[in-house]
Protein backbone atom coordinates (compact mmCIF):
# COMPACT_ATOMS: atom_id res chain seq x y z
CA UNK A 1 0.00 0.00 0.00
CA UNK A 2 1.30 3.41 -0.83
CA UNK A 3 0.21 6.86 0.78
CA UNK A 4 1.17 10.34 -0.64
CA UNK A 5 0.96 13.26 1.76
CA UNK A 6 0.52 16.68 0.12
CA UNK A 7 0.86 19.17 3.05
CA UNK A 8 -1.22 22.64 2.18
CA UNK A 9 -0.63 26.14 3.23
CA UNK A 10 -3.80 25.51 5.08
CA UNK A 11 -6.13 23.26 6.55
CA UNK A 12 -5.02 19.53 6.60
CA UNK A 13 -2.89 18.24 4.30
CA UNK A 14 -4.33 15.82 0.85
CA UNK A 15 -3.75 12.21 1.48
CA UNK A 16 -4.63 10.12 -1.40
CA UNK A 17 -3.78 6.50 -1.11
CA UNK A 18 -2.79 4.57 -4.28
CA UNK A 19 -3.03 1.14 -2.78
CA UNK A 20 -1.13 -1.04 -5.40
CA UNK A 21 0.36 1.46 -7.52
CA UNK A 22 1.20 -1.24 -10.57
CA UNK A 23 -1.81 -2.88 -10.10
CA UNK A 24 -3.74 0.60 -10.73
CA UNK A 25 -1.84 1.60 -13.73
CA UNK A 26 -2.53 -1.35 -15.51
CA UNK A 27 -6.21 -1.11 -14.50
CA UNK A 28 -5.85 2.74 -15.76
CA UNK A 29 -4.90 1.20 -18.96
CA UNK A 30 -7.06 -1.59 -19.30
CA UNK A 31 -10.10 0.28 -19.00
CA UNK A 32 -9.91 4.39 -18.65
CA UNK A 33 -10.68 5.09 -15.09
CA UNK A 34 -10.59 1.36 -13.27
CA UNK A 35 -7.44 2.10 -11.95
CA UNK A 36 -8.88 5.10 -10.09
CA UNK A 37 -11.97 3.03 -9.18
CA UNK A 38 -9.48 0.54 -7.46
CA UNK A 39 -8.15 3.00 -5.21
CA UNK A 40 -11.20 3.93 -4.37
CA UNK A 41 -11.06 7.33 -5.73
CA UNK A 42 -14.39 7.58 -7.75
CA UNK A 43 -15.24 11.45 -8.72
CA UNK A 44 -11.43 10.97 -10.28
CA UNK A 45 -12.30 7.64 -11.83
CA UNK A 46 -15.77 9.22 -13.67
CA UNK A 47 -13.93 12.41 -14.83
CA UNK A 48 -11.23 9.86 -16.67
CA UNK A 49 -13.55 7.16 -17.83
CA UNK A 50 -16.47 10.04 -19.57
CA UNK A 51 -13.36 12.45 -20.85
CA UNK A 52 -11.48 9.82 -22.25
CA UNK A 53 -13.92 7.47 -23.44
CA UNK A 54 -16.30 9.77 -24.96
CA UNK A 55 -13.26 11.31 -27.05
CA UNK A 56 -12.44 7.99 -28.25
CA UNK A 57 -15.95 6.94 -29.11
CA UNK A 58 -17.01 10.17 -30.67
CA UNK A 59 -13.72 10.12 -33.15
CA UNK A 60 -14.54 6.43 -33.85
CA UNK A 61 -17.82 7.37 -35.01
CA UNK A 62 -16.75 10.50 -36.57
CA UNK A 63 -14.60 7.74 -38.56
CA UNK A 64 -17.16 5.29 -39.42
CA UNK A 65 -15.08 2.67 -37.21
CA UNK A 66 -12.31 2.47 -39.77
CA UNK A 67 -9.77 4.97 -38.04
CA UNK A 68 -8.84 2.38 -35.31
CA UNK A 69 -6.73 -0.07 -37.14
CA UNK A 70 -3.82 -1.96 -36.59
CA UNK A 71 -1.13 -1.69 -39.52
CA UNK A 72 2.57 -2.67 -39.71
CA UNK A 73 2.98 -3.12 -43.37
CA UNK A 74 5.71 -0.83 -45.04
CA UNK A 75 2.97 0.91 -47.63
CA UNK A 76 0.49 1.68 -44.72
CA UNK A 77 2.31 1.64 -41.15
CA UNK A 78 -0.34 2.87 -38.83
CA UNK A 79 1.56 4.66 -35.81
CA UNK A 80 -1.42 6.02 -34.69
CA UNK A 81 -2.23 2.94 -33.74
CA UNK A 82 0.58 3.11 -30.95
CA UNK A 83 -1.56 6.47 -29.34
CA UNK A 84 -4.84 4.73 -29.74
CA UNK A 85 -3.64 1.36 -27.59
CA UNK A 86 -3.43 3.89 -24.89
CA UNK A 87 -6.91 4.06 -24.45
CA UNK A 88 -6.78 0.07 -23.26
CA UNK A 89 -9.33 -2.85 -24.11
CA UNK A 90 -11.55 -0.09 -26.39
CA UNK A 91 -8.93 -0.50 -28.77
CA UNK A 92 -7.94 -4.09 -28.50
CA UNK A 93 -10.37 -5.46 -31.57
CA UNK A 94 -7.89 -3.59 -33.95
CA UNK A 95 -5.52 -6.16 -32.83
CA UNK A 96 -7.74 -8.82 -33.25
CA UNK A 97 -8.94 -7.67 -36.23
CA UNK A 98 -4.76 -7.57 -37.33
CA UNK A 99 -4.61 -11.34 -36.19
CA UNK A 100 -7.62 -12.65 -38.18
CA UNK A 101 -7.21 -10.41 -41.07
CA UNK A 102 -3.68 -11.92 -42.06
CA UNK A 103 -2.55 -12.90 -45.67
CA UNK A 104 -5.47 -11.18 -46.69
CA UNK A 105 -8.26 -13.04 -44.85
CA UNK A 106 -11.74 -11.86 -44.54
CA UNK A 107 -12.00 -9.65 -40.97
CA UNK A 108 -14.37 -10.37 -38.55
CA UNK A 109 -17.61 -8.18 -37.50
CA UNK A 110 -17.67 -6.82 -41.67
CA UNK A 111 -19.56 -3.51 -42.20
CA UNK A 112 -20.10 -3.80 -45.84
CA UNK A 113 -18.34 -4.93 -49.18
CA UNK A 114 -16.54 -3.26 -51.43
CA UNK A 115 -16.16 -3.97 -55.41
CA UNK A 116 -12.62 -5.47 -56.41
CA UNK A 117 -10.55 -3.52 -58.65
CA UNK A 118 -11.82 -3.47 -62.19
CA UNK A 119 -9.51 -2.34 -65.10
CA UNK A 120 -10.39 0.11 -67.20
CA UNK A 121 -8.84 -1.54 -69.86
CA UNK A 122 -10.84 -4.27 -70.06
CA UNK A 123 -14.14 -2.90 -68.58
CA UNK A 124 -14.38 0.87 -68.48
CA UNK A 125 -18.39 0.74 -67.66
CA UNK A 126 -17.10 -1.07 -64.63
CA UNK A 127 -13.75 1.30 -63.35
CA UNK A 128 -15.28 3.75 -61.72
CA UNK A 129 -17.29 1.37 -59.11
CA UNK A 130 -13.49 -0.30 -58.33
CA UNK A 131 -13.53 -0.60 -54.07
CA UNK A 132 -16.65 1.08 -53.86
CA UNK A 133 -19.80 -0.25 -51.56
CA UNK A 134 -21.33 -3.35 -53.22
CA UNK A 135 -24.54 -1.86 -54.78
CA UNK A 136 -25.57 -4.56 -57.28
CA UNK A 137 -24.45 -8.15 -55.33
CA UNK A 138 -25.61 -9.96 -59.18
CA UNK A 139 -22.60 -8.04 -60.75
CA UNK A 140 -19.82 -9.65 -58.90
CA UNK A 141 -21.47 -13.48 -58.32
CA UNK A 142 -18.68 -15.56 -57.30
CA UNK A 143 -15.97 -12.86 -57.01
CA UNK A 144 -13.75 -12.34 -54.04
CA UNK A 145 -14.87 -8.65 -52.61
CA UNK A 146 -13.11 -6.71 -50.04
CA UNK A 147 -14.96 -6.44 -46.89
CA UNK A 148 -14.38 -3.20 -44.16
CA UNK A 149 -14.55 -5.09 -40.52
CA UNK A 150 -14.86 -2.98 -37.56
CA UNK A 151 -11.83 -1.61 -36.91
CA UNK A 152 -10.07 -4.31 -39.42
CA UNK A 153 -7.09 -2.48 -41.60
CA UNK A 154 -8.01 -1.89 -44.92
CA UNK A 155 -8.55 -4.90 -47.59
CA UNK A 156 -6.09 -5.30 -50.38
CA UNK A 157 -2.60 -3.96 -51.09
CA UNK A 158 -2.48 -0.39 -50.06
CA UNK A 159 -0.50 1.68 -52.83
CA UNK A 160 0.82 5.10 -52.79
CA UNK A 161 -0.17 5.48 -56.29
CA UNK A 162 -2.99 4.24 -57.26
CA UNK A 163 -6.35 3.99 -55.90
CA UNK A 164 -7.14 1.30 -53.25
CA UNK A 165 -9.68 0.99 -50.18
CA UNK A 166 -7.96 2.97 -48.16
CA UNK A 167 -8.01 5.67 -50.43
CA UNK A 168 -11.61 5.23 -50.99
CA UNK A 169 -12.42 5.74 -47.47
CA UNK A 170 -10.69 9.06 -47.50
CA UNK A 171 -12.46 10.31 -50.37
CA UNK A 172 -15.83 8.78 -48.52
CA UNK A 173 -15.32 9.91 -44.95
CA UNK A 174 -13.33 13.46 -46.18
CA UNK A 175 -12.14 15.66 -43.30
CA UNK A 176 -13.94 13.10 -41.13
CA UNK A 177 -11.05 10.82 -41.58
CA UNK A 178 -8.18 12.43 -40.11
CA UNK A 179 -10.50 14.36 -37.46
CA UNK A 180 -11.74 10.77 -36.19
CA UNK A 181 -8.06 10.09 -36.00
CA UNK A 182 -6.73 12.98 -33.68
CA UNK A 183 -9.95 12.26 -31.63
CA UNK A 184 -8.78 8.98 -31.14
CA UNK A 185 -5.38 9.40 -30.88
CA UNK A 186 -5.75 11.79 -28.39
CA UNK A 187 -7.59 9.91 -25.92
CA UNK A 188 -5.09 7.25 -25.96
CA UNK A 189 -2.72 10.36 -25.07
CA UNK A 190 -4.96 11.43 -22.23
CA UNK A 191 -5.22 8.24 -20.80
CA UNK A 192 -1.42 7.91 -20.46
CA UNK A 193 -1.98 10.86 -18.12
CA UNK A 194 -4.55 9.40 -16.38
CA UNK A 195 -2.50 6.08 -15.90
CA UNK A 196 0.49 8.31 -14.04
CA UNK A 197 -1.81 9.72 -12.36
CA UNK A 198 -3.12 6.24 -10.83
CA UNK A 199 0.56 5.57 -10.51
CA UNK A 200 2.36 8.37 -9.02
CA UNK A 201 -0.51 10.58 -7.89
CA UNK A 202 -1.63 13.82 -8.84
CA UNK A 203 1.26 16.27 -9.31
CA UNK A 204 0.51 18.85 -6.61
CA UNK A 205 2.10 21.48 -6.11
CA UNK A 206 3.43 21.34 -2.02
CA UNK A 207 4.43 24.99 -0.08
CA UNK A 208 7.81 24.76 -0.61
CA UNK A 209 7.72 24.44 -4.22
CA UNK A 210 4.39 27.04 -4.63
CA UNK A 211 7.34 29.70 -2.65
CA UNK A 212 10.06 28.61 -5.15
CA UNK A 213 8.46 28.77 -8.05
CA UNK A 214 6.93 32.45 -6.98
CA UNK A 215 11.34 33.60 -6.09
CA UNK A 216 12.09 32.24 -9.03
CA UNK A 217 9.23 34.65 -10.73
CA UNK A 218 10.10 37.25 -8.55
CA UNK A 219 14.22 36.96 -9.86
CA UNK A 220 12.87 36.73 -13.37
CA UNK A 221 10.92 39.73 -13.32
CA UNK A 222 13.62 41.60 -11.54
CA UNK A 223 16.22 40.46 -14.20
CA UNK A 224 13.81 42.10 -16.93
CA UNK A 225 13.63 45.25 -15.02
CA UNK A 226 17.11 45.98 -14.70
CA UNK A 227 17.83 45.02 -18.40
CA UNK A 228 15.49 46.96 -19.70
CA UNK A 229 16.70 50.02 -17.10
CA UNK A 230 19.91 49.77 -18.42
CA UNK A 231 18.66 49.98 -21.95
CA UNK B 1 -24.24 4.25 -18.10
CA UNK B 2 -21.56 3.03 -20.54
CA UNK B 3 -23.37 2.52 -23.31
CA UNK B 4 -25.84 5.65 -23.27
CA UNK B 5 -21.90 7.27 -23.15
CA UNK B 6 -20.75 5.30 -26.20
CA UNK B 7 -24.17 5.45 -27.76
CA UNK B 8 -24.24 9.24 -27.29
CA UNK B 9 -20.62 9.55 -28.14
CA UNK B 10 -21.81 7.83 -31.44
CA UNK B 11 -24.86 10.07 -32.29
CA UNK B 12 -22.40 12.93 -31.70
CA UNK B 13 -20.05 11.75 -34.62
CA UNK B 14 -22.66 11.17 -36.74
CA UNK B 15 -23.90 14.68 -37.38
CA UNK B 16 -22.40 17.18 -40.00
CA UNK B 17 -21.41 20.36 -38.00
CA UNK B 18 -18.44 23.03 -39.14
CA UNK B 19 -15.31 22.06 -38.76
CA UNK B 20 -14.14 24.61 -36.26
CA UNK B 21 -16.71 22.89 -33.93
CA UNK B 22 -14.69 19.63 -33.45
CA UNK B 23 -11.83 22.10 -31.74
CA UNK B 24 -14.55 22.91 -28.66
CA UNK B 25 -14.78 19.13 -27.27
CA UNK B 26 -11.07 18.70 -27.19
CA UNK B 27 -10.24 21.97 -25.74
CA UNK B 28 -12.56 20.66 -23.03
CA UNK B 29 -11.36 17.59 -22.78
CA UNK B 30 -8.03 17.99 -22.55
CA UNK B 31 -8.46 21.05 -19.79
CA UNK B 32 -10.56 18.66 -17.84
CA UNK B 33 -7.64 15.61 -17.74
CA UNK B 34 -5.23 18.30 -17.52
CA UNK B 35 -6.58 19.73 -14.51
CA UNK B 36 -7.62 16.57 -12.82
CA UNK B 37 -3.52 15.45 -12.88
CA UNK B 38 -2.83 18.47 -11.05
CA UNK B 39 -5.29 17.82 -8.63
CA UNK B 40 -7.00 15.63 -6.16
CA UNK B 41 -10.58 17.89 -5.44
CA UNK B 42 -13.07 18.82 -7.84
CA UNK B 43 -13.14 22.50 -6.82
CA UNK B 44 -10.01 22.95 -7.66
CA UNK B 45 -9.94 20.63 -10.93
CA UNK B 46 -12.33 22.99 -12.13
CA UNK B 47 -10.67 25.87 -11.12
CA UNK B 48 -7.82 24.72 -13.06
CA UNK B 49 -9.86 23.35 -16.13
CA UNK B 50 -10.87 26.72 -16.69
CA UNK B 51 -7.63 28.61 -16.51
CA UNK B 52 -6.32 25.93 -18.97
CA UNK B 53 -9.19 26.24 -21.36
CA UNK B 54 -8.72 29.90 -21.13
CA UNK B 55 -4.76 29.90 -21.98
CA UNK B 56 -5.34 26.71 -24.75
CA UNK B 57 -8.34 29.36 -26.67
CA UNK B 58 -6.49 32.28 -26.19
CA UNK B 59 -3.09 30.18 -27.79
CA UNK B 60 -5.13 29.18 -30.24
CA UNK B 61 -6.50 32.85 -31.04
CA UNK B 62 -2.81 34.23 -31.41
CA UNK B 63 -2.01 31.39 -34.01
CA UNK B 64 -5.21 31.98 -36.09
CA UNK B 65 -4.68 35.66 -35.97
CA UNK B 66 -0.85 34.94 -37.00
CA UNK B 67 -2.22 33.19 -40.07
CA UNK B 68 -4.60 35.22 -40.90
CA UNK B 69 -2.74 38.24 -41.29
CA UNK B 70 -0.24 36.54 -43.11
CA UNK B 71 -3.22 35.86 -45.84
CA UNK B 72 -2.92 38.84 -46.71
CA UNK B 73 0.69 38.65 -48.08
CA UNK B 74 -0.70 35.89 -50.44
Amino acid sequence: MTEIIYPQESGDPIVVNLRDPYWAAFLAWLWPGAGHFYQRRFAKGFLFMICVLSTFFFGLALGNARVVYASLESSDFRWQYFCQLGVGAPALPALAQAIVAEDGKDPMWVMCERYPYFDPEVDPDLASKSFAIVDDPDLIAGVKTYKDGFMAKPAGAISQNENDVLGQWHSELKHRFEIGTLYTVIAGLLNLLAIYDAFAGPAILTPQQKEEMEARRKKKKKKQKTSEDSE
Amino acid sequence: MIPSLIAFSWLLGQADVPRIWYALPLIVVVSLVYGATRHEYLKEIAIHTFRSGVWVVGFMSIIFAIIYVAGFWN
